[in-house]
């Protein structure tokens, strides 16, 4: 899914985008099988390099408070890491699925699964590959940390990124053709400015994401390899390996300043600056702030460094790479070249059925029906959970969300707020909960599961506070008017109106659950290991003990629970909201 | 001297039996333009007047060589237009400005996609702002400019380039009435003087006034295909007039060539729109503007019979706003449609004297009758047991002959005029047209 900067524009498109992918197709399926296959493949890969498990024992992460901030920068800079890696691939791939037509054939779909696989589940392979690629060195860790992070940032900014290009307006794009720029001139001064804002809003809000996964990607142990690379996610781990408190409480606090200093220094900075390239011809609509950007813009001695920056950029403007865009091609080629796409297809057709038969050859040779049975059991409960919990969620946090969003002071200060809880790494929190299973003696079956939505459920609460926010006046003024009030109220003006939003935090919140599920369902406080059966400690266990068999099915069983959430539910859901309950 | 003068009489663009065709898929090719020839030499101001369809736009962006037509040939100083050609630039009725850029960026953009240095670039770009009197906006940004100031900024970027043809497409048509005419006269008042570096303009419009004060050449096209039905040249003076009789004579002269009656010898068809039988495209108009237009004629000064000039004007309305509803009261027989006049039927000004129930069924009638897609839907809802049948039936067979998109708007406009006179029900979640009314 895309996220939404909030404005009506934006949802049509990402409406039109998602309208024509509900029911899943020839394409979802062959992604889905090349995906099986190539984790298969891996996994593979992996069980041949598995390294020693003593890699890191020389520098072991250690409790010692003045580490605090070096770790701090550690995880930073590897979310830093990813976010770029992130960005090269949205760059290439997206570029590539909009440019040509038989990539977009094969990339959209599988970007389209993608979304869906839990990332933590890579985990397993991923540790072992890398650390198999660079053995004896610290960077194979560090890269399976950073592949984690990526995979959880990537997919939706591509797909923005690839919506955005597919949606170029064409006036402005007769414009680039009628002045002959290059393909060079024509991404940086069409492409990458109308795609701007998007990017910008969904890289932001993977970056916010991230935070998650960095944690829990630190720290890690597979069959009796452990990694735990400095950072304050293993700070986390060692916290409550030794049941230490106080650690658990200085790595909160330690997070807590990490995500003000990225939401003040970053994000809002970013987007305020972003804002300029909104394709609107209007003025006068509520722009997003940030008193840093404020200050970048206004300083002087920035303008002075940035000058040869600046010279620099028009240079580069003025080259002349790749050719122009060439006028509609005729009839004769088309036909050709509509050839050439059976091909194709039939090549990626037969790719895919290659990949799917290795797989189930791959699983049968260790699992039976019943270890089918058994994650699909657990994929039910924890589907059980993500709706129930999502259901909650939504009755607590809509009504305050709408209080919230139609009184624009409380607005203006509680939306950063819950913006910041959203970027929070609920995992940092974890211990906490733990504890208080642990001292209570309540069933981890149950309260284990509110863990997996602490983190999400912020989403629903900020969509919901923005569309109160965006809902017009007039209608408000209406409603008023003719004394619609109580239930009316919130049947026919507020929770319409509010809808379109409400979707997009729920399905975000929804996609995040299943992944924290891994997390959630299998948590430990020192030698105390708290467990509810479900599809995530089915993953969690089957990565601790290095079963790939299981992690694969684990995945798998879980991607397909997500892709087919999402279309039977989310999905129809958004289209409902973007044609019968648009404001405009 | 002597080459100065040959080159002027060579034609700056030459248009030769172009044919613009798109696949329609099994039901053949739909006809977009039709062996359409044109020549614009040095001096002139020449405009392509027609309904929306009637293909100038097309025409437009194949000499801008934005599309490549399939067939025929184009040149541009004698040379075949391949890609787009350097001496020709292009005003949209959009404006089509970068949001993202400032005023001068926007108008250094041409420039830049032509490798000149930054400093050259200012120099001119400036320059040109400076000539169409945009001093003072070089830092504005589009969305802080009214409509009039950024369709300024759009010539000043064709003109920066320094074309020698400047395309417009409909320049003036969505900005307000007082904005576009200070426009026109600025515009004019510059090619008047020679301040422009330009040697043609080629405009496309449907305003017929427009056309009238501005060229000095008008095509006038024809919809469904496109084709060139006739060619005015206009010898009128600059400044012109409106209120001048001559200036007048034109207007309704090209008006009366715009609603002329087929010539004899072309194939028969059923009515003004594309198509015959069921598979008629027909246009959204709203029941409104049918039942308004009626009342405006019927009404005095008019009594029934109207001229088409000043209807449109104490209307405000223009030629693509009012031809269509005009041409769905010829298809319903409520008006008859020609010659530049409109005249009520004896059904139309029943209509207008009616009360709304009467109306109602009047119009239920005449949809019968003549709107062949209509009748068929209301004959297969009859037969079914259960008076249900689902619009996209009828979509699939409409679009063995048209396009999706025509398809579509036909459909939607049945669909409304039904609604309208309770011939039958759609329901759009369904997707379904039923018998029932909610009563």
């Amino acid at each position: 899914m895309i996220f939404l900067s909030h404005n009506r524009n934006s949802l049509g498109e990402a409406a039109a985008l998602a309208r024509g992918r509900i029911a899943p197709n020839i394409y979802d399926t062959i992604a889905f099988a090349m995906l099986v296959a190539l984790l298969v493949l891996l996994a593979h890969g992996a069980a041949g390099m598995r390294a020693p498990s003593t890699l890191l024992t020389t520098s072991p992460v250690t409790l010692g408070l003045a580490n605090l901030p070096d770790y701090a920068l550690r995880t930073t800079l590897r979310m830093f890491a990813a976010i770029i890696v992130s960005l090269i691939f949205t760059f290439t791939v997206a570029t590539l699925a909009a440019k040509s037509r038989r990539a977009e054939m094969v990339i959209i779909p599988v970007l389209d699964i993608l979304q869906s696989v839990p990332v933590l589940g890579f985990l397993t392979f991923t540790v072992t590959f890398f650390m198999g690629l660079f053995p004896g060195s610290q960077l194979g860790a560090e890269c399976a940390a950073i592949f984690a992070i990526f995979t959880s940032q990537a997919w939706n900014m591509a797909f923005s990124f690839y919506q955005s290009l597919r949606t170029v307006p064409g006036d402005l794009d007769e414009v680039s053709r009628g002045f002959g720029l290059s393909a060079w001139q024509r991404f940086w001064r069409l492409e990458a400015p109308f795609a701007a804002p998007g990017l910008v809003w969904n890289t932001m809000m993977s970056m916010s994401g991230g935070w998650f996964f960095v944690v829990a990607s630190e720290a890690i142990t597979v069959g009796n390899t452990t990694v735990q690379l400095p950072g304050i996610g293993s700070w986390l781990a060692l916290a409550i390996d030794k049941q230490d408190f106080k650690a658990v409480a200085w790595a909160v606090l330690a997070m807590g300043v990490l995500i003000l200093l990225y939401d003040q220094l970053l994000f809002r900075p970013v987007v305020a600056w972003a804002d300029k390239f909104r394709f609107e011809q209007t003025a006068g609509q509520e722009k997003p702030r940030s008193w840093v950007y404020d200050i970048l813009r206004r300083a002087r001695l920035l303008r002075t460094v940035g000058l040869p920056i600046a010279w620099l950029w028009q240079r580069a403007m003025l080259l002349r790479l790749g050719r122009r865009t060439p006028p509609a091609t005729t009839v004769a080629s088309r036909r050709f070249s509509r050839l050439l796409d059976f091909a194709w297809l039939g090549l990626v057709l037969l790719v895919a059925l290659w990949g799917g038969i290795e797989t189930v050859l791959y699983l049968g040779q260790t699992l039976g029906w019943n270890d089918v049975i058994e994650a699909f059991s657990g994929g039910l409960l924890t589907l059980l959970r993500v709706i129930v919990l999502i259901a909650v969620a939504s009755v607590i946090w809509v009504p305050i969300g709408v209080w919230i969003g139609l009184r624009p002071a409380v607005a203006e200060r509680v939306q950063p707020l819950a913006q910041f809880l959203a970027a929070f790494p609920a995992n940092v929190l974890f211990p906490f909960a733990v504890i208080a299973i642990v001292a209570t003696g309540a069933s981890p079956g149950i309260w284990l599961s509110p863990l997996m939505v602490l983190g999400t459920q912020w989403y629903i609460l900020f969509n919901v506070i923005a569309g109160a926010s965006a809902f017009p006046s007039d209608l408000k003024e209406a409603a008023r008017v003719f004394k619609i009030r109580s239930w009316s109220w919130w049947k026919n003006v507020m929770l319409p109106g509010i809808f379109p939003y409400y979707i997009t935090g729920a399905l975000t919140a929804s996609g995040g659950s299943w992944n924290a599920s891994i997390v959630a369902e299998l948590a430990s406080w020192g030698n105390t290991r708290l467990e509810a059966f479900g599809l995530g400690s089915y993953i969690a266990k089957a990565t601790e003990a290095g079963d790939f068999p299981r992690v694969i099915l684990g995945i798998a069983v879980m991607s397909l629970f997500v892709t087919l959430f999402n279309r039977t539910l989310w999905r129809p859901l958004y289209v409902f909201a973007e044609r019968r309950m648009r404001l405009d | 001297m002597n080459q100065a003068v040959i080159t002027k009489a060579l034609p700056l663009v030459e248009v030769h039996g172009v044919c613009q065709t798109y696949d329609k898929g099994s039901a053949g090719k739909l006809v977009v333009l039709d062996q359409v020839g044109l020549t614009l030499v040095s001096g002139e101001i020449v405009g392509l007047l027609g309904r929306s369809g009637s293909g100038k736009s097309t025409l437009l962006r194949s000499i801008a060589g934005l599309i490549r037509p399939s067939e025929g040939a184009i040149a541009f100083e004698g040379k075949a237009v391949s890609g787009t050609p350097d001496g020709i630039a292009m005003v949209f009725q959009s404006f089509a400005l970068f949001p993202w850029l400032t005023v001068l960026q926007n108008v250094e953009l041409g420039l830049e996609a032509q490798g000149v240095s930054p400093a050259e670039r200012r120099k001119r770009a400036l320059s040109a702002i400076d000539l169409i009197g945009l001093d003072g906006f070089e830092n504005a940004y589009p969305k802080e400019l009214s409509g009039g100031m950024r369709q300024r900024v759009g010539l000043a970027r064709a003109l920066v380039v320094h074309p020698k043809v400047l395309l417009m497409d409909e320049p003036f048509s969505a900005l307000d009435v007082l904005t576009a005419e200070t426009l026109r006269t600025d515009l004019l008042d510059l090619w008047s003087e020679g301040r422009m570096p330009i040697e043609s303009i080629l405009m496309v419009t449907h305003n017929i006034e427009e056309a009238v004060l501005m060229c000095d050449r008008v095509l006038i096209f024809s919809s469904n295909p496109g084709r060139v039905v006739a060619e005015l040249r206009i010898d009128l003076p600059q400044p012109r007039n409106r209120l001048d009789p001559a200036f007048r004579a034109l207007v309704e002269d090209i008006y009366a060539r715009m609603t002329a009656r087929k010539e004899p010898g072309s194939p028969p068809r059923d009515g003004v729109f594309p198509g015959t039988g069921i598979a008629m495209v027909l246009p959204r108009v709203s029941t409104n503007l049918l039942a308004g237009l009626i009342e405006a004629v019927a009404a005095p000064p008019y009594n029934g019979h109207a001229d088409l000039p000043p209807l449109a004007a104490s209307l405000q309305l223009e030629i693509d706003d009012l031809f269509p509803i005009a041409e769905t009261l010829q298809l319903l027989r409520f008006a008859e449609f020609a010659e530049g006049d409109i005249r009520l039927t004896p059904a139309g000004k029943r209509f207008a004297e009616s009360e709304v129930d009467a109306r109602k069924q009047l119009f239920a009638q005449q949809l019968a009758t003549y709107v062949p897609l209509a009748g068929h839907i209301r004959r297969v809802l009859d037969e079914r047991a259960n008076h249900k049948a689902p619009a996209r039936r009828f979509r699939d067979e409409l679009e063995d002959h048209m396009s999706e998109g025509y398809a579509d708007q036909t459909v939607r406009a049945v669909i409304s005029w039904a609604r309208y006179a309770e011939y039958f029900a759609y329901d759009e979640e369904s997707d379904l047209f039923t018998l029932d009314n909610p009563t």
